[in-house]
């Protein structure tokens, strides 16, 4: 009997004792964090793409309690996602739209020149670039090694067989490393709402860009003469602003090469 | 007799093929109906154009002005007038500025007045070579008056003139030290008294031995100017290396020749030296080899710059059926053509026209991790960890381990069982890397 008292006090005794010293350590020892950071974190989709410019999920968080980020600043999560943000962080999310990438280039194999010289080389754009500017005659258009479907994280970049790449929009959730990775700039990221584009990012004289791609900009400014500074050109190219385009008053039909397009017209 | 041959650690030795040219004299080729001056001939800033469409223009006659410390002057190479200034076909691949100008065969020269070297100093000699618009024809054309000017607190004792020429295929500089010796010496002389450097060394490599003869000959009056025989091996003409087996100096990687007290001149360059001192023609042609299987016939060329490469090659009888690729420079370095409009610039030294028979079509298999790459590279690095830290996007591991040291000389992917192109991934590392550094100076 005896004995077993003995055991239930020693036992007893030093879980008092551990207990007390576990108390303590949590009281003294504590790593301050806040709470909102966890809980910004989940709702986060978690695929830690960097899209939002950060060292994954957590690290946006951190950020957007700190002040640092914004609350719509997760490009993959889309309004459901910044709202959620912004509900945590108690302000208002200003109606986050969708973005997703539009390939500003429509030179491909079929379309542009190539140079009198083959490539063989690693297929890579921006190593294909270092060589005299990859196959195609442009200097401006896209190179076809497909940087941009290495860099997805979501599979939503396919390459087509006419060496252009195209964006499965049910995958892509907009966190633009596809744009990052284009060593040309063609890829840029819009709200999805957005219809008219010019794509091409010619700026080569008309002449030049008339004899190496079907599918360039020729810089005539047909589209840019009535649009009220919609369309403006620059350097032989024709460029978009957004704030003033009035699609109604742009002639889609009048442009020599189409690549001034409203998407929702059905592309051939 | 035995004589220990100087060289440098690592290396390759490619085929050499220089007897297409070796034995031809230098020809001078007829002026083109026009000729097309780029604006950007040289590192640095690209020079301003002073003429304007319809100006009419002497031989000689400066039309683009330097830009900023690092650039140069252009000269007209012919007389004529001038058709436009636009945008074109250029030799590094990428479309560039230039002058049109249409030659006119009865036009005037103006050529500068002949300095007298011997009584004259530095200054006035260092200032001739700016004016006169030359630049290292080695291949990286980088402005010669700059190399002339060290910065103050740093002394040069050693003047190295490159007569490697250890890209296969290319005789220019063989055929230069042959049929100017005499000039080449004095041109050597004139940078010595311009630099103010007591000793020069010209390394040639031993499978040039009638060069060697003929320019030791001519260098016997002058204690001050050494002969070195260098084994035949590539990159055996590239600056570290070639200072390295002429001076026993080893240049730190990131480093100048300067910061070892050395000074590297090319063959060409000081004869271009010695035409602006002596006789007072500024950088206006260049000789170039044209050589390779797939030219109907090879020469040695006194070209205009400015000569578009297609005039180039139907002087030398045409392209032959079985040509496949056009190289402007060596194989090992030069860069391939597309656009047979190009012109000819100061620094050209070849033109390259390779036949299906020479080229090996490479597909690429994995890495062998034979570590030949590593064995040949000349400046001890890693070829194929750099190429695969590039491959992953992960430069800075890539700059830890010494991308941007690397001279693209092309000897590892040239031992390259596998066929990797490790150069164009490495070139891919340090325009990366590049990036970065500008990036991290910036903020």
């Amino acid at each position: 009997m005896e004995t077993f008292l003995i055991a239930i006090a020693t036992m007893g005794g030093l879980g008092f004792i551990f207990a007390g010293a576990l108390a303590l350590a949590d009281k003294k020892l504590s790593v301050e964090e806040n709470p909102l950071i966890s809980r910004v974190n989940e709702v986060l989709p978690g695929a830690n793409c960097g899209g939002c410019g950060f060292a994954g999920c957590y690290d946006f968080a951190t950020n957007v309690v700190e002040g640092k980020a914004k609350v719509t600043g997760c490009p993959v999560g889309g309004s459901e996602c910044a709202s959620s943000v912004a509900t945590i962080m108690g302000v208002d999310s200003d109606g986050l739209e969708r973005m997703i990438p539009r390939i500003l280039c429509l030179g491909g194999y079929t379309e542009a020149a190539q140079k009198m010289a083959g490539y063989n080389g690693p297929l890579s754009c921006s190593a294909m670039d270092l060589v005299s500017g990859g196959d195609k005659m442009c200097f401006y258009g896209c190179l076809g090694g497909g940087d941009c479907v290495a860099a997805c994280p979501f599979n939503a970049m396919i390459m087509t067989s006419n060496a252009l790449p195209e964006v499965i929009e049910d995958l892509c959730t907009g966190c633009g490393m596809c744009a990052k990775a284009c060593p040309r700039d063609i890829i840029e990221m819009h709200p999805i709402s957005r219809e008219v584009f010019v794509f091409c990012k010619s700026q080569d004289d008309p002449k030049t860009s008339k004899a190496i791609c079907a599918a360039a900009c020729i810089g005539c400014s047909i589209c840019a003469r009535k649009s009220d500074g919609g369309v403006v050109m620059n350097n032989n190219l024709a460029v978009i602003n957004y704030e003033l385009l009035e699609p109604e008053k742009i002639p889609f039909d009048k442009c020599p090469t189409n690549s001034i397009r409203k998407i929702s017209i059905p592309v051939n | 007799m035995f004589q220990k041959l100087l060289t440098f650690v690592g290396g390759i030795h490619p085929g050499e093929n220089k007897n297409f040219t070796e034995n031809l004299e230098i020809e001078e080729m007829p002026l083109p109906k026009s000729v097309y001056i780029p604006l950007s001939q040289h590192i640095g800033k690209p020079a301003t154009a002073l003429v304007k469409k319809g100006s009419i223009v002497k031989e000689g006659e400066v039309i683009a002005t330097a830009e900023g410390f690092i650039s140069s002057p252009i000269h007209s190479p012919v007389a004529g007038t001038v058709l436009k200034i636009t945008t074109g076909a250029n030799l590094s691949g990428v479309p560039k500025e230039y002058i049109e100008i249409q030659v006119n065969p009865e036009g005037e020269k103006v050529f500068m007045e002949p300095v007298d070297w011997q009584n004259n100093d530095k200054k006035t000699i260092i200032n001739r070579i700016k004016e006169a618009g030359i630049v290292g024809q080695g291949g990286a054309a980088f402005p010669t008056f700059v190399k002339l000017s060290p910065p103050p607190g740093k002394t040069i004792d050693y003047l190295v003139i490159n007569g490697a020429e250890c890209e296969p295929y290319l005789t220019r500089d063989y055929r230069l030290m042959l049929e100017r010796t005499s000039d080449l010496i004095e041109g050597i002389r004139i940078l010595m008294k311009a630099a103010g450097v007591p000793k020069a060394i010209i390394g040639i490599e031993n499978n040039k031995p009638l060069a060697i003869q003929k320019v030791t000959e001519a260098a016997k009056a002058y204690p001050e100017i050494q002969v070195a025989t260098l084994k035949t091996k590539y990159p055996q003409g590239a600056e570290k290396m070639l200072i390295f087996a002429g001076t026993g100096r080893k240049v730190p990687p990131g480093k100048l020749p300067l910061d070892v007290g050395v000074i590297v001149q090319n063959i060409g360059t000081s004869l271009s030296v010695y035409d602006a001192v002596v006789k007072g023609i500024p950088s206006i042609t260049s000789v170039m080899t044209v050589t390779g299987k797939g030219i109907t016939t090879p020469k040695n060329l006194l070209v205009r710059v400015g000569t578009q490469l297609a005039e180039v090659i139907n002087y030398c009888g045409g392209l032959k059926p079985e040509a496949v690729k056009v190289i402007s420079g060596g194989p090992m370095m030069g860069i391939a053509q597309y656009d047979f409009n190009a012109p000819v610039m100061k620094a050209s030294s070849g033109l390259l026209v390779l036949a299906s028979s020479e080229i090996n079509e490479a597909v690429e298999t994995p890495c062998l991790r034979c570590g030949k790459c590593v064995e040949v590279c000349p400046l001890n690095l890693l070829p194929t960890r750099l190429a695969k830290l590039t491959q992953m996007g992960k430069f800075e591991d890539a700059e830890e381990y010494g991308v941007t040291v690397c001279m693209e000389c092309g000897s590892c992917a040239y031992e390259c069982p596998a066929n990797i192109p490790l150069v164009q991934w490495i070139k891919l590392g340090k325009k990366e890397v590049s990036k970065i550094q500008r990036a991290r100076k910036s903020s």
